[in-house]
């Protein structure tokens, strides 16, 4: 492997994170919520997508377009009935909450589906790479990528070309003075997790498709994404996207040098990131 | 005359402090009220009450419909809109953003639009991409009346707008009322400078320690009589 072909590689990876990130940093960045079972909601929406292709026979990705909306209607529930209660000024509750979800879920999904490792089919594409130049580059990790671009890009411009957008950042800058526009926090909150959790099913593809899951990984791939959006400078998503990409690259080298230190180079950088910069690459100027 | 908003024995507390004893005010469509007081009076507890930010006891009725438990998103879509003390632009939206905000809960067209606000506060548009709080004090006040505006109000309360500005900024600001009022907006200003508020206002408030102490109109209201509901003692 030349170092070119690493780079482009950990590029590549770092699309997977951004992807398992973006609903973390919406989230957060609307609400000021560190959803500590994100991770495990990704999980269980790579079941979802799973039962969904078992039940109807259908292809991982046509799966998805059922999936998501069953995901957005379990993140609006949510916030609704669980975290809206917790949300205040003092941030344990929410994270104490969200902690005890994530051993539910995990428990949950132990009972439903054992702790055999499971994996989603997406055929021959799985194998198919295309050529660019002196470098081969898989078809499905070029898509992750391309994915994870669409996605932040289409947040933001929900963020900041939409009504909806404008009240999400109304609501993050005041809730109370929001509230005499006539928004509803709490239903403004519901929709942000509703949406951040349909990304977390696009980022379900692409984890199960890309290798094997059970119900145990959710912390692993919450501790990526966390570390991509502290990376990238909380709240900007152009910066998730760059901070899964510092990981994913950081994670591809360290491989080179002993396989066994892969993990562990990524989050070496994200510590080297926070020493440089202990605002992350792109902080929001009113944070 | 029966009143547009009706406000009785209202009461409100901060925990176990309470901020106001029994407040009873009355704005008559058409309108324009004054509320004046020192600081700490409760004015701005009486404007949080009525908008369901802070929780009252009493009761409010807004053309006859008791609006007293109300949350605050449900008191704007009856027609209640405040211009906030200290103005609360959202600091993440532009100027722009912030009128559009305003009209967030509103459903069809009325008197007020982005442009109209313009035209009331020309300053305004060669800065409407500018982020709200980049603005001088007196423009973030035009920026936050235009935002309350946006909703097309029936009453349009306004906490302290002239605090802090140079007298020819605030003269430009209250330039506006009339034309607010022409488009058939009833107003309660919050005011401590009593000379503005006997200028602008058809009837005056004054309240002491969260109680109404004195009340009438402006021709009516010796400044011995003023003085003495807002301090409390005779000059
Ligand atoms: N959030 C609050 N918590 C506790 N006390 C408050 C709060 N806001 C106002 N107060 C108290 O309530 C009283 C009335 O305050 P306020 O309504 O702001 O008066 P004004 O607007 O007339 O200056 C004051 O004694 C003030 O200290
Ligand atoms: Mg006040």
């Amino acid at each position: 492997m030349t170092l070119l072909d690493t780079l482009v590689q950990g590029v590549l990876l770092g699309g997977l994170y951004a992807l398992f990130a973006a609903g973390l940093s919406l989230v957060f960045g609307i609400m000021r919520l560190v959803n500590l079972a994100h991770g495990d909601l990704i999980v269980m929406a790579a079941y979802l997508i799973l039962g969904v292709t078992s039940a109807l026979g259908l292809n991982p990705f046509a799966a998805v377009l059922i999936a998501a909306p069953v995901m957005f209607a379990a993140g609006w529930l949510l916030q609704t009935y669980v975290l809206n209660r917790v949300l205040g000024e003092d941030i344990l509750p929410p994270l104490l909450v969200t902690f005890g979800l994530s051993v539910v879920i995990q428990n949950g999904l132990l009972q439903g589906f054992s702790a055999d490792s499971r994996k989603l089919a997406a055929g021959a594409i799985e194998a198919q790479s295309l050529a660019l130049g002196p470098i081969s580059v898989g078809v499905m990790p070029l898509l992750t990528l391309i994915s994870a671009v669409v996605v932040i890009f289409a947040l933001n411009r929900l963020f900041y070309r939409t009504a909806l957008g404008r009240a999400f950042r109304a609501t993050s800058d005041d809730a109370v003075t929001a509230q005499l526009m006539g928004i509803r926090p709490q239903s403004v909150f519901a929709i942000a997790t509703g949406i951040a959790m349909v990304v977390a099913t696009i980022a379900a593809l692409y984890l199960g498709v890309r290798s094997n899951f059970d119900p145990s990984i959710g912390p692993a791939r919450l501790l990526y994404a966390f570390e991509a959006v502290i990376i990238g400078g909380l709240g900007s998503l152009w910066g998730t996207l760059a901070g899964g990409i510092v990981i994913g690259v950081a994670q591809a080298l360290g491989a080179v040098v002993n396989p066994e230190w892969q993990i562990l180079s990524g989050h070496v950088a994200f510590v080297a990131v926070l020493l440089l910069r202990p605002r992350g690459l792109f902080p929001r100027a009113n944070d | 005359m029966t009143a547009l908003l009706d406000i009785l024995g209202l009461t409100a507390n901060y925990g176990d402090f309470q901020a106001l004893f029994g407040v009873d005010l009355h704005l008559g469509a058409g309108e324009t009220v004054a509320i004046i007081g020192a600081n700490g009076a409760g004015k701005t507890t009486l404007m949080r009450a009525i908008t369901g930010i802070v929780r009252a006891g009493g009761s409010i009725t807004l053309d006859g419909k008791n609006i007293t438990a109300l949350p605050a998103p449900e008191v704007l879509m009856q027609g209640i809109a405040m211009v906030p003390e200290g103005r609360k632009l959202f600091a993440s939206l532009s100027v722009e953003e912030n009128l559009l905000i305003g009209a967030h809960a509103r459903k069809g067209n009325g008197q007020w639009s982005v442009d109209a606000i313009y035209q009331l506060f020309p300053v305004l548009k060669d800065r409407r991409l500018a982020p709200g709080t980049a603005l001088s004090g007196g423009q973030q006040q035009m920026v936050a009346i235009g935002r309350a505006l946006m909703s097309n109000p029936r009453v349009l309360l306004c906490d302290e707008i002239s605090l802090g500005l140079a007298p020819v900024v605030i003269r430009d600001i209250y330039a506006a009322v009339p034309r607010i009022k022409a488009a058939g907006t009833s107003i309660i200003v919050v005011e401590q400078d009593i000379g503005q508020a006997l200028k602008i206002a058809d009837r005056v408030y004054c309240m002491m320690e969260g109680r109404v102490t004195l009340t009438g109109t402006p021709a009516t209201l010796s400044r011995d009589a003023i003085h003495n509901a807002y301090f409390g003692v005779s000059a």
